[in-house]
């Protein structure tokens, strides 16, 4: 598929055909938007205020990867951490995952500073979410190129290889 | 101090490019980090105060990098 992001005089730049961008969009509303839900928070008013949510980890393996504990070996530190701040992190990550939405368009993509972080970003959480879903591994990448096209598992990989392009076009554009 | 651990998701242009953001970190000693993270498992990416490294571990996780942050020796 296509091209991948150029640095401009305008900003990054991505030339993207309108069913690329319409696949973008799709996985990032699927796999991102409607995955991370925002952050909760009790009914407390001050724990409202002070944006405390819940302490316990995920059991999705995808939220868990996407929220890991801060403390490897201290479940109560990592609890407490995880009260103060997975609110902020998932809305942050819903904030990214739309500004995506809303500029990938079919045509000439050119991105300020801030969208392309945000890119960048739900990009990564996309592929994140992904990988966890098809048990990406290190070899994925040599696998997929000796994989034949009536694997069941093909498209998923195809695609979640055209994204790992698309990011890392977008990391060289922006250095 | 902080800890990151390698995954097989994130990629090694991005991890680089992720340290040199958040950190502020030269080209060079973003690239050396990586590295020992994609080759040891894990590297120490920055420590200091717990406020400091749990600010870290937080904005780590906003990139979607698996850190995680551990008293010092």
């Amino acid at each position: 598929m296509g091209h991948g992001f150029r640095a401009t005089r305008e900003g990054v730049s991505v030339h993207l055909d309108a069913a690329e961008a319409g696949v973008l969009r799709s996985l990032v509303a699927s796999m991102v938007l409607d995955v991370v839900e925002p952050g909760e928070t009790g009914d407390d008013p001050l724990e409202r205020a002070l944006r405390i949510g819940p302490a316990t980890e995920p059991t999705d393996p995808v939220l868990a990867r996407l929220f890991p504990s801060a403390y490897a070996d201290d479940d109560a530190a990592s609890a407490e951490f995880r009260r103060y701040t997975e609110g902020d992190l998932r809305d942050a990550k819903r904030a990214d995952a739309l500004t995506l939405i809303e500029t990938a368009a079919g045509g000439q993509v050119t991105l300020t500073t801030e969208q392309a972080q945000a890119w960048l970003r739900a990009l990564n959480d996309l592929r994140l979410v992904l990988g966890v879903r098809l048990e990406v591994t290190e070899d994925t990448h040599e696998e997929i190129a000796g994989m034949g096209d009536d694997d069941p598992r093909y498209p998923a990989f195809v695609t979640y290889d055209w994204l790992t392009y698309l990011q890392d076009t977008l990391v060289q554009a922006l250095w | 101090m902080t800890i990151v651990w390698n995954d097989p998701v994130n990629l090694m242009s991005y991890v680089t490019y992720v340290f040199q953001s958040v950190f502020g970190y030269a080209r060079e000693k973003a690239e050396k980090l990586m590295l020992d993270v994609h080759h040891k498992g894990r590297a120490v990416v920055s420590s200091g105060t717990r406020e400091e490294m749990e600010r870290d571990v937080q904005t780590l996780h906003s990139y979607g990098l698996w850190a995680t942050l551990q008293k010092d020796g």
